[in-house]
């Protein structure tokens, strides 16, 4: 369970290949292809944090727009006086911050409250972010540097990588552990010794920071943002779907929903750009109805039911 | 009596919920090595009782000491902490683990924490005792009942507790079952583990306890060695009062 086994080693090396192959597509693939895997790679960043915290807990997260604004204002505020990179770790200090300060008034709460409170906070963000722009007379912000949009991709991939370096520590720790058993009994964590307030707060900071650097990341590349650009809820909601169609329990369940659905997004978008959130919320439906547990879920069904007896 | 060896002692322990006092000013000590059955007719706070010491509920008055410190204003996880641990009236499995996993969450954040190879060997050490080492990879979907009681008792075991509070862990078993629950008990007992335990299994009780504290209406109403509590006029009026208990 803690040790390095060989299935580990091979998990490793998947990983690595997969990683080269992720960093080498900018020069392989046309300029259509890397604008879809930039948001991919956002995504996978997204959705992946957030399933490190939501995954074992089952507290459904709906605020990654409130962190993902956060950050691009931190750089959309900051970009002419501070160099990008330290603007990119700021911002994963105030996410992580905020997502502290969250935590602690709501991680006491149950499920259905959670997704209300995190909800509400993200439009609460967005309108005080509109309030203070209208009585200032200003409209929004204008980002003052460019990258590449390889460059782009490439700093994603990087912080995708980072995240699940993380997400493989967190697994084999003792918080990791922890918050599993919180996810199946809060009760017997509590009575086992574990402080539940604490692990879930200092877990609910991970996908917090990572949201907030990833607005400030890929802030540059909209120019120009408004809150209704930095906060959008639609975000929020993109990153539940895509987690929960790849499914929560493995680490790259996550990757597994982001690619399909990105693609999906991009011809539904493309298409039907008017009808583009009936069509979100009806594929929400059919994941949530068709595949309770995901990919994830039905691979391993899949691999029980052909006798491979491990199931998970 | 508190000398040094009494490892868990109540002083004036009050519950209310709102109007209802669930225990009233309840006093008890226990030893070391003891075994100490906390029995009476059903809602006499045997339960509440057990909330308490374990943290899952605060005293209103009153103080819970574990060798000589005092627990009850410190919330669950620190209790457990301390030493303090406690099966569930009913059997709480973590669904998704193995029964590997789910005797280790009792072992690694607790009163005695270990990590790695040295938490699984430990594990399955007490999977050993409980008789369930060759199940160690099972879900405990595929558990039959007394197996995961035998789960949760090596859950709460694996952290090398001062005090086992057992609530009502032979509870809803089958005449063999019982044997084996009994046995199984008897041979924590003879280890010199310290244990509280709440039961209604009279047999149980007789052959288990060393000493049994008899409450009623949340109030103690007997105390003392198990035979002598047992043939206590007021204890059987107790039990006899209340017909359909």
């Amino acid at each position: 369970m803690m040790r390095m086994k060989s299935t580990d080693y091979k998990a490793l090396s998947v990983s690595i290949v997969l990683l080269l192959i992720a960093i080498c597509l900018p020069w392989i693939v046309g300029d259509f292809a890397l604008t879809l895997a930039v948001n991919m790679a956002m995504f996978t960043v997204l959705a992946t944090s957030w399933a490190l915290f939501s995954g074992p807990t089952h507290y459904i997260s709906l605020a990654t727009a409130a962190f993902f604004g956060l950050g691009a204002y931190t750089m959309g505020l900051g970009v002419d006086h501070l160099p990008f990179w330290l603007l990119v770790i700021l911002a994963g200090l105030f996410g992580a911050i905020m997502a502290g300060i969250i935590g602690l008034a709501t991680l006491r709460l149950s499920g259905v409250y959670f997704v209300i409170f995190t909800l509400g906070l993200a439009e609460m963000t967005r309108q005080i972010i509109t309030y203070i722009q209208n009585a200032t007379g200003q409209k929004g912000i204008l980002i003052s540097i460019w990258f590449e949009e390889s460059t782009f991709y490439w700093m994603l991939v990087a912080l995708a990588a980072l995240i699940f370096l993380v997400g493989w520590l967190i697994g084999r720790s003792r918080l990791g552990f922890a918050l599993r058993i919180i996810g199946d009994d809060e009760e017997v964590a509590r009575h086992s010794g574990i402080n539940t307030a604490l692990s879930k707060v200092l877990l609910f900071m991970i996908p917090g920071s990572v949201a907030a650097m990833s607005g400030a990341i890929i802030a540059p590349r909209y120019g120009y943002i408004e809150p209704l650009i930095a906060f959008t809820p639609m975000l929020s909601f993109q990153v539940v779907i895509m987690a929960l169609l790849g499914g929560t329990g493995r680490l790259w369940g996550p990757l597994a929903g982001v690619i399909p659905f990105s693609i999906l997004w991009e011809l539904i978008s493309a298409s039907f750009p008017n009808q583009t959130t009936l069509l979100l919320g009806l594929s929400f439906l059919i994941i949530v109805y068709l595949l309770p547990q995901g990919f994830v879920g039905l691979l391993l069904k899949i691999r029980a039911k052909i006798g491979d007896g491990r199931g998970y | 009596m508190s000398d040094h060896r009494t490892v868990l002692s109540l002083q004036g322990v009050t519950k209310r919920f709102g109007g209802l006092i669930a225990v009233n000013d309840l006093d008890f000590d226990v030893a070391e090595h003891e075994v100490l059955g906390l029995i009476g007719p059903n809602g006499s706070g045997k339960s509440t009782t057990m909330n308490l010491i374990s943290g899952a509920l605060s005293v209103s008055e009153g103080e819970i000491a574990l060798r000589g410190q005092v627990i009850s204003d410190l919330p669950p996880h620190k209790i457990a902490r301390r030493g303090v641990a406690r099966t569930f009236q009913l059997v709480r499995m973590l669904p998704s683990m193995s029964v590997m996993e789910n005797v280790m969450a009792g072992g690694v954040f607790g009163h005695r924490r270990r990590w790695g190879r040295d938490a699984e060997r430990q594990v399955m050490k007490m999977l050993e005792l409980v008789g369930l080492d060759r199940r160690a990879n099972a879900r405990p979907s595929e558990l039959t009942y007394i197996d995961t009681k035998r789960v949760e008792l090596a859950r709460v075991l694996v952290g090398d507790p001062k005090v086992l509070l057992l609530d009502e862990w032979l509870a809803g078993l089958n005449p063999t079952e019982l044997e084996e629950g009994i046995a199984l008990v008897k041979q924590l007992r003879d280890e010199g583990r310290t244990i509280v335990l709440v039961e209604h299994v009279m047999d149980a009780i007789r052959s288990l306890c060393d000493r049994c504290v008899v409450m009623s209406s949340g109030q103690k109403i007997a105390e003392g060695a198990t035979e002598q509590v047992l043939s206590d006029p007021e204890v059987i009026r107790a039990y006899l009062g209340e017909d359909d208990a």
